[in-house]
């Protein structure tokens, strides 16, 4: 239910956003370069360019989304939120003789999470104190509890009355409407119910933000962030966990590129090697890194040394590949020109094969980065001592969600950072790319 | 003596399919050390494949190429190759391209400098030696081919459709360029291409090779080459003969095509 206004939302701002802005382009700026001068774009992919201004509003607008639906402070737009403080409602006990009595029920609904949210002193909040009521007169008395946010709970009304279930009594009204046991009253404070068994039975309303357990607001996740860079998670500070499993990707992807990809020469340049690698390689190449695993730790414990393999793997067949079929993409004219110029086997190596294979071997190292660094998380999350994948891995066995998110966060912004970084460097390095 | 004798050549190709292609049959031509020869002819005839063996790049099937008295056995420095296009290293600057030929023979930088510098010179590109090669226009990039060849000061430099990719105004500067870079450097120089006004202009002599089996078909010696070097190629080309030739050339070419077309449709 949530989920769907939540796409419904996402969507609306989506059109809506593009609408305002498309016509705010069109009023305030008019560019004439050669793009805006294309009149048929749709179709032309060179023509279609990220539109910045969307992408800083589709930033925006999931933070937007992230403080609406979650019990944030923060002073937003923010959805209907779930039900908290006092309720209170009657209920009318019956006997078998005929006789009732009233007495009310008070319940204090309190945040679910107060025991995880400190004051300025530091001091963690602690469960309410039932209530103190007077037990009232008749033979039915008041009762108070509390309840969770979220939670709900079933009211044994009758524990304090001078009649009990066993004596016959029976709940007939609540909030002296009359109820048959399964029916149920809908208050704007949540729903108000009697079991099939005749028990009364309170859920306070939900609202439509989700629970700290599911999603933490974005100012929890950001103190969560802020204290693990100051205390650590498990003997180990964030920059800790997240230096082991860059340091973890970098290690096996250096390897695998330093074995991958002269591997990937040799079957470019001989049958001999072609022929032998290549039935080795296309095996390997459809296994995904994931199903190694298992192995690695059998072969060589849950150490670095497994997981280092376990990337080292994942790189290796992936810079093969890309090497070969750089070699694969030089025009034979090259090769021809630089033999009619003198140069023998080792010059056209070193001169015209090597660069000429560098986009390709760009390309190979982003998709290999990426894999090795999605790799290293499921490595970690399946057994280490530290690590991105391990923290969050204990963070959710403990349902701390805001240090998953941290950590998920993290895997994402320096996954994005390592492929912005080859890009730059591959830039730099091969600034003919494309060009020809 | 530096001459190239291209002794019978035949060349088939085996198909995977079993089948074959007899891209030249008996071939034989002696070129004589600083001719200019155009080399003409449907597409198809087998032009492309007899350069690839006088450039060392394939192995005839029977016959053989000598080279200064020697039989080509692969690729060498004294033959240079100019091709159609992207035969450039794009990660070398345009001095770094022209000087690779000097660098492979581990010139000293001081000479290959000179070396590279004249020829930029020559070319007219001393502006553009630390540029990309990516940042230049066809035309120009041709040029550095040019030069890059004759760095390696090759006696023979064989052309593969050096021009066809550019537009009629450069390659016509183009034309003027070889005509007076030859005249200058006094190589062998056989050049393929498939403008018959080109073959014209840059043949002292010209051959019309004709296909299936691809062979020579007919030889022609023409003037317009000596004259055109130094001078105008559009007043060459108002010569009575320059006219009469090419329409003899072209009506002949005409008819291989159709020839080839009947056939194709006759099998089809
Ligand atoms: N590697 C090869 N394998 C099989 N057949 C080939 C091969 N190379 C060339 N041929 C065939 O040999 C014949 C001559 O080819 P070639 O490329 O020499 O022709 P061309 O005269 O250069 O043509 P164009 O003017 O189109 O460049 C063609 O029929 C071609 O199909
Ligand atoms: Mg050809």
């Amino acid at each position: 239910m949530t989920g769907l206004i939540l796409l419904a939302v996402y969507i609306a701002i989506f059109a809506v956003s593009m609408v305002i802005v498309a016509w705010a382009t069109k009023q305030f700026f008019t560019r004439a370069d050669f793009t805006s001068l294309k009149t048929v774009t749709f179709g032309d992919e060179s023509a279609v360019n990220a539109n910045r201004v969307a992408s800083v509003i589709s930033v925006l607008a999931i933070f937007a989304l992230w403080v609406a639906f979650t019990n944030s402070s923060l002073p937003l737009f923010k959805a209907k939120g779930p039900f908290e403080g006092m309720v209170e409602f009657t209920y009318t006990a019956t006997l078998p003789d005929g006789r009732s009595d009233d007495a009310s029920v008070s319940i204090l609904v309190y945040p679910e999470d107060i025991q995880l949210t400190v004051d300025a002193n530091g001091v963690a909040g602690k469960i309410p104190e039932k209530l103190k009521v007077d037990l009232g007169d008749g033979f039915a008395k008041n009762d108070t509890l509390v309840i969770p946010r979220y939670g709900s709970k079933l009211i044994s009304v009758f524990q304090n009355d001078e009649f009990k279930k066993s004596d016959g009594a029976i709940v007939t009204h609540l909030n002296g409407q009359a109820l048959e046991p399964g029916e149920q009253i809908l208050l704007s404070e949540g729903r108000l119910a009697l079991t099939e068994k005749g028990t009364p039975f309170f859920e306070p309303s939900t609202g439509f933000r989700m629970a700290r357990l599911y999603l933490p607001a974005p100012e929890v996740t950001t103190n969560r962030f802020l204290q693990l860079n100051r205390e650590g998670y498990r003997n180990f500070t964030l920059l800790e966990h997240t230096w082991a499993s860059l340091q973890r990707v970098l290690l096996g992807f250096i390897f695998g590129a330093l074995v991958g990809i002269p591997l990937g020469y040799a079957m470019g340049l001989t049958n001999w090697a072609r022929g032998w690698f290549d039935p080795i390689v296309e095996f390997m190449r459809p296994v995904p890194p994931l199903a190694l695993i298992p192995l690695m730790i059998i072969w060589f414990g849950i150490g670095e040394t497994s997981k280092v393999i376990l990337l080292f793997l994942a790189a290796l067949w992936i810079m093969a590949i890309a090497a070969r079929s750089g070699v694969s993409g030089v025009a034979i004219a090259k090769v021809h020109a630089a033999y009619s110029l003198g140069a023998k086997k080792s010059q056209i190596l070193r001169k015209v094969i090597i660069p000429n294979s560098l986009p390709e071997i760009f390309t190979g190292a982003r998709v290999a980065m990426g894999v090795c660094w999605g790799t290293v998380v499921a490595a970690e999350l399946v057994a280490a001592e530290k690590g991105l994948g391990m923290m969050i891995m204990v963070a959710a066995k403990f349902q701390l969600t805001d240090i998953v998110i941290v950590g998920i966060i993290l895997i994402g912004v320096i996954g994005f950072a390592i492929d912005i970084g080859i890009r730059k460097l591959e830039g730099w390095l091969v600034p003919w790319k494309g060009k020809v | 003596m530096s001459g190239l004798l291209i002794d019978n050549i035949s060349m088939r190709f085996d198909l995977p399919n079993g089948g074959s292609v007899q891209a030249l049959k008996n071939v034989t031509l002696d070129i004589k050390s600083g001719e200019l020869l155009s080399v003409l002819g449907p597409s198809g005839c087998g032009k492309t494949t007899l350069l690839n063996i006088v450039a060392g790049f394939l192995a005839p099937t029977e016959g053989q190429v000598v080279v200064n008295a020697h039989a080509v056995k692969g690729p060498g420095p004294e033959r240079g190759m100019v091709f159609q296009q992207g035969a450039l290293f794009e990660w070398m600057t345009v001095r770094e391209n022209v000087s690779f030929g000097p660098d492979m023979k581990k010139m000293p930088r001081n000479k290959s400098v000179k070396i590279v510098d004249r020829l930029l010179e020559v070319v007219g590109l001393q502006d553009f030696k630390d540029k990309a090669v990516y940042e230049l226009s066809g035309g120009m990039q041709q040029r550095v081919a040019l030069a890059r060849c004759l760095a390696n000061e090759p006696d023979v430099i064989l052309m593969d459709e050096p021009l066809g990719a550019l537009d009629a105004l450069t390659r016509e500067k183009m034309q003027s360029l070889v005509l007076d870079l030859w005249k200058e450097t006094g190589k062998t120089i056989i050049l393929i291409t498939h403008s018959v006004e080109e073959a014209l202009l840059l043949g002292e002599r010209l051959l019309v090779m004709a296909p299936r089996p691809g062979r020579i078909h007919k030889e022609y010696r023409l003037p317009f080459a000596e004259m055109g070097v130094g001078a105008d190629l559009r007043a060459v080309k108002k010569h009575p003969d320059y006219a009469k030739t090419r329409e003899e050339i072209l009506a002949m070419i005409w008819e291989m095509e159709e020839e080839i077309m009947g056939r194709t449709e006759e099998s089809a």
